[in-house]
């Protein structure tokens, strides 16, 4: 009975914050109708469960367990705190854009003297001028996956970047998302990048927290479409809090001969999801996706890539490295489709878990479906524990045990790491790998 | 004080004894060869001393400086001085042999509460004493012993041996996989390292190596101890006679 009063209690709950949130949620008219229809489509599912294929190892209702409030907007006191928050995450020659608690934060960004051909906005303005330009595009996710509807509905800011054809970056874009601990709290946040034709770019994602930040929940998304012969490098590191909950998704579609080089890394947060569709809308392009779990405690965190080769003579590459120490659980779920005509396709994906501990766990689930008849496609999977020959010859040259194992472990996750393009962004991925490694002890 | 003293030593691997009471004494500036059959227990004795998890000392005791080395976890015995030449250097894809070479040498120092090498003074050493092992700029960019011939891997190990400065060097089976050129570049690098500070322990199956590295004593080992010791000569006499003798004493 009590039960039962709970759950009704919580959906209340969550109805009445989005009814009370409708005035801080930024688009009137047909914005507010596709918030509506999406809050619905995400209330008729409510949070993922195992019993959701595309979830199965990942039930929110158990590790997460509800939607807590929107996060208010932020105080002095709070941009102060995340100031302080962003300081060890500095990157030398980027352009840094913020937000904190699920708002754009002018102060702590960077947007003045834009380079020709960059243009940035943030989302609440796009919605708020009603500009209906773009919203084919942010709203391209749709509201099949009841954790994304949910982020449609409830989405308060992010940054809509428009790269104009030809424009070619020399600065990276570094969009940081810092909780600054306020209050237990949830932050909606939706970014959009847009690539020109031969455009290039590169864009890194952080998430952080201020000092002392407690429970709270990131769900955030990015739509990117990356135009003919454009190329973006992305590199995403989830350094949440440890008690934190980060549930992002992406949406990439590639023109032709367009090339994604992308990275994710996950070492921070209680329990984490990244979903990510990557669709091939033109031949001859390109992607590489890669990604490193390091986990320890009671981490979860779960990669769910879906790879749809549409047409044909595209190529993509997955490399995916898992490190579970203690009770952590790793997820690695991969999907490549590959359609009747997308003759020529090469996909391949390999997958590799280290278990530290006995009671560490990973999951890898790849799935291949192959509908065209003349392409390469592979993919592997292992899972085992540090070799411990190894681990006698490091020792035995004066390394401590725990030495011994950083060094293995930062091997055994290099091979994801070089395939970030960038120097100054590999760099970044293996100093966030030190600094779980350095916690680690 | 004996650098090592190995006293009545008794050891098991799954339940099974391999090393039956076996006992040797080295000092500083002596170089002993110990030779002996496959299966003798030879390289148990050089994976025990440098403290290789799997073998189970079931009685007697090793004393390194007075100290008890069974005590101690493999790393602080590298740090005291206990270096042990692998017979099968591992290979460590991704890690550069340079990285590998400073983390160890600064963790030894570290624990000896030395101060680290500085990165200018760390690879002008490396480098000094790899030209003089005909070590390649390009093998320490790799990663360790990854792609190695035989011989690279040998003199990997020997480059190590240099850095480090150890004051006791086992070296299990160098000569295995080494044709005669790579067997010379070896023993050159080892034989440059004698000195009175430092003692050797040269496990080999074939008296070939000692016609390079000439040792103080000579012991043999059979069926877990050692049978019969002697001097340089002691390795002439086995390489004319085979170790069946021994087997039989044993």
């Amino acid at each position: 009975m009590n039960v039962v009063l709970a759950k009704t209690e919580t959906g209340r709950a969550l109805s009445d914050i989005f009814a009370i949130a409708g005035d801080r949620l930024p688009g009137v008219g047909k914005v507010a109708d596709i918030r509506r229809q999406a809050f619905e489509a995400y209330e008729r599912v409510g949070l993922p469960h195992r019993r959701i294929e595309d979830w199965k190892y990942t039930d929110l209702r158990v590790l997460m367990r509800e939607v807590l409030p929107l996060a208010a907007p932020p105080d002095a006191a709070a941009l102060a705190r995340a100031g302080t928050a962003l300081k060890p995450h500095t990157i030398k020659g980027v352009r840094r854009l913020v937000l904190v608690d699920g708002v754009f934060a002018a102060k702590l960004s960077e947007t003045a003297d834009l380079e020709k051909g960059l243009g940035i906005r943030t989302l609440r303005e796009v919605l708020e001028a009603g500009d209906t330009s773009l919203h084919a595009q942010l709203f391209a996710p749709d509201n099949s996956d009841s954790m994304v509807a949910l982020n449609s509905a409830m989405m308060t800011d992010g940054l809509v970047i428009e790269v104009a054809d030809g424009a070619v970056l020399t600065q990276p874009l570094h969009i940081v998302h810092i909780a600054s601990g306020a209050a237990p709290s949830a932050m909606f946040t939706r970014s959009l990048l847009k690539l020109g034709k031969a455009a290039s770019a590169t864009l890194v994602e952080s998430y952080i927290a201020a000092n002392g930040a407690k429970a709270y929940q990131v769900h955030d998304s990015l739509v990117v479409s990356i135009g003919d012969g454009a190329r973006l490098d992305h590199v995403r590191l989830i350094e949440d809090s440890r008690e934190a909950f980060n549930i992002s998704s992406s949406v990439v579609t590639l023109g032709a001969h367009a090339h994604l080089n992308t990275f994710g890394m996950t070492s921070g947060s209680s329990a984490s999801r990244y979903q990510a569709v990557i669709a091939f809308a033109g031949e001859g392009s390109r992607v590489e996706t890669n990604g490193v779990n390091l986990l320890n405690g009671r981490q979860h965190a779960d990669t769910t890539l879906f790879l749809d080769h549409a047409v044909p003579n595209c190529a993509s590459r997955e490399i995916f490295r898992a490190v579970v120490d203690d009770r952590g659980h790793s997820v690695f779920q991969g999907r490549i489709v590959v359609r009747p005509k997308a003759q020529k396709t090469d996909a391949k994906m390999m997958t590799r878990a280290l278990l530290l501990s006995d009671e560490a766990e990973a999951d890898n689930k790849p799935e291949l479906e192959i509908f065209a008849d003349d392409v390469t496609c592979g993919h592997g999977a292992t899972t085992g524990a540090l070799d411990e020959s190894l681990l006698f010859y490091l020792r035995a040259r004066g390394l401590s045990e725990k030495a011994a194992q950083a060094l293995l472990i930062q091997a055994f996750v290099g091979e994801a790491i070089e395939s970030i393009a960038s120097d100054a962004l590999r760099e970044l991925a293996i100093s966030a790998a030190q600094r779980w490694l350095a916690a680690r002890g | 004080m004996s650098l090592l003293e190995v006293k009545n030593l008794l050891v098991r691997v799954e339940e099974r004894e391999i090393l039956h009471g076996l006992s040797l004494t080295v000092n500083k500036g002596e170089v002993h060869a110990i030779m002996g059959p496959n299966g003798s227990g030879k390289s148990t004795l050089s994976h025990v001393i440098a403290g290789k998890p799997g073998y189970e000392v079931t009685g007697g005791e090793i004393l390194f400086e007075g100290e008890d080395l069974l005590e101690m976890a493999p790393d602080e015995r590298a740090a005291k001085g206990v270096f042990l030449a692998f017979q099968y250097p591992v290979e460590i894809p991704g890690v550069a042999t340079m990285t590998f070479l400073r983390t160890a040498l600064n963790a030894q120092r570290k624990a000896r509460g030395e101060s680290e090498f500085s990165t200018p003074d760390f690879l002008k050493k490396v480098r000094a004493v790899a030209a003089s092992l005909n070590i390649p700029q390009d093998m320490l960019r790799r990663g360790v012993n990854v792609g190695f011939s035989g011989g690279e891997k040998k003199r990997n190990e020997i480059l190590q041996m240099a850095l480090f400065e150890p004051s006791l060097c086992i070296l299990d089976e160098m000569d295995s996989g080494l044709d005669i050129d790579a067997l010379r570049v070896a023993a050159d690098g080892v034989n440059a390292l004698r000195s009175p500070d430092r003692a050797m322990v040269v496990i080999t199956h074939y008296q070939r190596l000692l016609n390079y590295i000439v040792p103080d004593f000579v012991h043999v080992m059979s069926k877990g101890r050692v049978v019969k010791s002697g001097g340089k000569e002691l390795a002439l006499e086995l390489e004319a006679s085979g170790y069946t003798q021994f087997e039989d004493a044993a």
